[in-house]
C-alpha cells in the first residue's frame, strides 16, 4: 500500500494534526506540554485499540458495529467475575477479557462466514443483542467505584517508563498490528482478499478463514478495551460507551481507511485516532463548547472521503454491495 | 417484484400468533384502546423505515435519518421563537429535511462516496450541530395543534367518537399505502428495484440512475421532517438528543421486513408488518414489564434469526 498518494495523504493529515496543535498552542500554552500531550495520548488510547481491530474488518470490506456493545459486556463481565472472586490478578483479568471479547467477535465471525450474511446486518443484531446481555448480566445494577476491582481500576493508573500504562497498551497493539499486516502472510491475505475478492480466491485465500480471523481480532481488542475502560472509570453500566462504534469507524475514515476494502495503514488510521484526540483536547483549552467535538467529527469524516475519492480516482465501492464477495465464499 | 411473498406469509403469521399469545396471556392487551395506545410507540419510527425501505432496496442506505429529524424538530423550535406561525413551522420542518437530504443525495451521486461513509459523517455533522445550537437547553411551548397531531385520535377531530384510530397512525398507514403503491405498481417502482439489482445495467438501461438516487435522498429527509413534527407534538418539546439512535430501529425494521440490504428485493408490506410486529411486541413485553433494554436484545437476535433461517431453508432445499 506504499504508492505515492497514501504517503503524502498521511503527511498531509500530519500537517493538519500538527498545525491545529502549534495554533491552540499559540492561544494557550498550556497546551504544547508534556503533561497535555500525555494526557491526549491517555484518552486516545483506547480508541486506537479499538480502531486497529476495525481496521483490519474494513480492509475486508466488513464493518464491526458491535464493537462498542462488545466493550461493554466484556467490561461488565470483568467487573462482576472481579467483584465476586476478590483474589484475582492482572493476567488472569487480561486472558479473561481477551477471550471473552474473543468469543463474542467469533460469533460475529461464524454468522458471517457460515450462513453468507452481509456484516453490517449481523454486527448490528449483535450489538443490540449484546448490549441486551449486559442489562441481564448486571440485572440493571451498576457496578461503582467501590465494587470495582482494584487490580482493574490499578491497571490503567500504573506508569511504566514513564509512559500510561494505557499508552503501554495501545503502542503495542499498534505495533503487533502493524508487524501483523506488514509482514505476516495472514496480514497480506487480508489486503488481497479487501483488494479483489475473486484474485484473492483464485490464488488460494480462504475467504472464510481470513474472515473469522479478522472479526475475532476486532472482537479481541474490544474486549480488552473493555477491561481497560472499565479500570480508567471505574465504573460499568449497560450505557457504557454507548454509540462509540461510529467514533471508531469516523477514526479509520479520517485516518484514510477506505471502507470500500483494500486500502489503509496502521500509521494512516494511527493519525486519525491522533487528530480526534487533539480536536477533544483543543476544545476546551480554547474555550470552544465542547458540544461541537461532534460537528467537527462529521465534517472531517466527509472531507477525508471526499479527498480519499478523488485520490484513489476510481468510485467508491459500496459496502452494501457484498455480491462478489459472497460468490467467492460460497 | 412480488409484493406478497413467502417472507410476507412468516411475518403475518408471526403476527397473527403474537396477536394471539400476548392477547390470552395478557389481559388488557386486545383492547382496541390498549392497540390504539400502543402506535404511538412506533408510528414515526415506521415513518423512518418507509423512507429506509427505498433507499436500501436502491442499494443505499441513511444512518442520518435520526439527526435530520433532531435538526427538523430545531427547525420547528427555531420558527416558533422568530414568530413564525405552525404553517410556517412545518414549512421550516419540511426545508430543513429536504435540505439535509439533498446534502447526503448531492455528495453520494456527485462526489461518487459510498452512501454508509456519507451519512456516518452526516450523522455525526446533524446530531452534533443540533448539539450545538442547543447545548443541554431544549425548546418547547409548542402551539396547541401539534399536540392534537401528535396525540389525539381521528375519531375526536372529524367529531366520530368511536373512531379510535390515532392521527400519528393513520399518517403511517397514507404514507404506506401511498409509498407501497408508488414501488409496487409503478414504473418509478419498478426503476428503483432495477438501480438495487444492478445500478450499471440500470443506467444503460436508460434509468438515470443518479437523479433517482439524489430524490430518494431528499424524501428520506423530507419523511425524517414529518416524522419530526409528529414527534414534537407528541413528546412537545425538543433536545439535542431527541429520537437519538432510532437509525438503527428503523433499519431493524426494514432488514426484518424483507428487504435485502444488498439491495433490489424486498416489499412495502412486508416492511409494514415487520414495523407491527417489533411496534406490538415492544408494547406487550412492556406490559409485562419486560425492559426496554431487554427488548433490544430480543429484536437483535430475532434481526439474525430472521436472515438465517432463510437460508438455512434454501440451503436444505439444495441438498435434498
Amino acid at each position: 500500500m506504499k504508492n505515492l498518494s497514501s504517503i503524502r495523504r498521511e503527511w498531509l493529515l500530519l500537517a493538519i494534526i500538527a498545525a491545529i496543535a502549534l495554533a491552540v498552542g499559540a492561544r494557550a500554552p498550556v497546551f504544547l506540554t508534556w503533561r497535555n500531550g500525555l494526557d491526549i495520548a491517555n484518552d486516545s488510547a483506547i480508541l486506537a485499540i479499538l480502531v486497529m481491530g476495525q481496521m483490519m474488518v474494513l480492509l475486508t470490506r466488513g464493518i464491526d458495529l458491535s464493537v462498542a456493545s462488545n466493550l461493554a459486556l466484556t467490561g461488565m463481565v470483568c467487573a462482576l467475575l472481579g467483584k465476586a472472586w476478590p483474589g484475582a490478578s492482572v493476567p488472569a483479568l487480561l486472558l479473561l477479557a481477551l477471550t471473552a471479547g474473543a468469543l463474542l467477535g467469533a460469533v460475529n465471525g461464524w454468522l458471517i462466514t457460515r450462513f453468507d450474511l452481509p456484516p453490517i446486518v449481523v454486527t448490528l443484531g449483535t450489538l443490540s443483542a449484546y448490549r441486551g446481555a449486559i442489562f441481564v448480566a448486571s440485572k440493571g445494577a451498576w457496578v461503582s467505584d467501590q465494587d470495582i476491582h482494584p487490580a482493574i481500576k490499578g491497571l490503567p493508573r500504573e506508569t511504566w517508563l514513564g509512559l500510561p500504562a494505557l499508552v503501554w497498551f495501545a503502542l503495542v497493539v499498534l505495533v503487533l498490528a502493524a508487524v501483523f499486516l506488514k509482514l505476516r502472510r495472514e496480514g497480506r491475505e487480508i489486503y488481497a482478499l479487501g483488494g479483489n475478492p475473486h484474485a484473492a480466491a483464485y490464488v488460494g485465500i480462504s475467504a472464510r478463514k481470513r474472515l473469522m480471523m479478522v472479526y475475532t481480532l476486532s472482537g479481541m481488542l474490544a474486549g480488552l478495551s473493555g477491561l481497560l475502560w472499565v479500570g480508567r472509570y471505574s465504573i460499568a453500566y449497560t450505557e457504557l460507551a454507548s454509540g462509540y462504534e461510529l467514533t471508531v469507524v469516523a477514526a479509520c475514515v479520517i485516518g484514510g481507511v477506505s471502507i470500500g476494502g483494500g486500502v489503509g495503514s496502521v500509521l494512516g488510521a494511527a493519525l486519525g485516532v491522533l487528530f480526534i484526540g487533539v480536536v477533544n483536547g483543543a476544545l476546551p483549552v480554547i474555550q470552544v463548547s465542547p458540544f461541537w467535538q461532534q460537528a467537527i467529527a462529521g465534517a472531517v469524516i466527509l472531507v477525508s472521503v471526499a479527498v480519499n475519492a478523488r485520490s484513489e480516482r476510481r468510485a467508491g465501492r459500496q459496502i452494501l454491495e457484498s455480491k462478489t464477495l459472497k460468490r467467492v465464499t460460497t | 417484484m412480488k409484493a406478497w411473498n413467502t417472507w410476507e406469509r412468516v411475518l403475518l403469521a408471526l403476527l397473527v400468533l403474537l396477536l394471539a399469545g400476548f392477547g390470552w396471556a395478557q389481559p388488557g392487551f386486545m383492547s382496541v384502546d390498549a392497540l390504539a395506545d400502543s402506535t404511538f410507540n412506533f408510528s414515526e419510527k415506521g415513518i423512518l423505515a418507509l423512507a429506509l425501505a427505498l433507499l436500501i432496496i436502491t442499494g443505499e442506505i441513511d444512518l442520518s435519518i435520526a439527526a435530520i429529524l433532531a435538526l427538523s424538530s430545531l427547525a420547528m423550535g427555531y420558527a416558533m421563537q422568530a414568530g413564525a406561525g405552525p404553517l410556517g413551522m412545518v414549512l421550516a420542518a419540511f426545508a430543513t429535511g429536504g435540505m439535509a437530504g439533498a446534502v447526503n443525495g448531492v455528495l453520494v451521486t456527485h462526489y461518487k462516496l459510498p452512501s454508509i461513509v456519507v451519512t456516518i459523517g452526516t450523522l455525526s455533522l446533524y446530531r452534533g450541530l443540533a448539539m450545538v445550537a442547543l447545548g443541554d437547553k431544549a425548546i418547547s411551548g409548542y402551539p396547541e395543534v401539534f399536540s392534537t397531531l401528535g396525540n389525539s385520535y381521528v375519531g375526536e377531530v372529524i367529531g366520530v367518537r368511536w373512531l379510535t384510530l390515532p392521527i400519528e397512525f393513520a399518517i403511517l398507514l397514507v404514507a404506506a399505502v401511498a409509498v407501497g403503491i408508488t414501488l409496487h405498481r409503478t414504473v418509478l417502482g419498478r426503476r428503483l428495484y432495477a438501480i438495487g439489482a444492478n445500478p450499471v445495467a440500470a443506467r444503460f438501461s436508460g434509468i438515470e440512475v443518479d437523479r433517482y438516487r439524489l430524490a430518494l435522498f431528499v424524501f428520506a429527509g423530507l419523511m425524517a421532517a414529518l416524522a419530526a413534527i409528529l414527534l414534537t407534538g407528541r413528546i412537545g418539546s425538543t433536545r439535542p438528543n431527541i429520537a437519538m439512535g432510532w437509525e438503527l430501529d428503523a433499519i431493524t425494521m426494514v432488514i426484518l421486513g424483507g428487504v435485502a440490504i444488498e439491495g433490489g428485493r424486498g416489499s412495502i408490506v412486508g416492511t409494514m408488518l415487520a414495523v407491527l410486529l417489533l411496534g406490538l411486541f415492544t408494547f406487550a413485553m412492556g406490559m409485562a414489564n419486560v425492559t426496554g433494554i431487554v427488548m433490544s436484545m430480543v429484536i437483535g437476535a430475532l434481526l439474525i434469526v430472521s436472515m438465517v433461517l432463510p437460508r438455512l431453508i434454501k440451503r436444505r432445499r439444495v441438498f435434498a
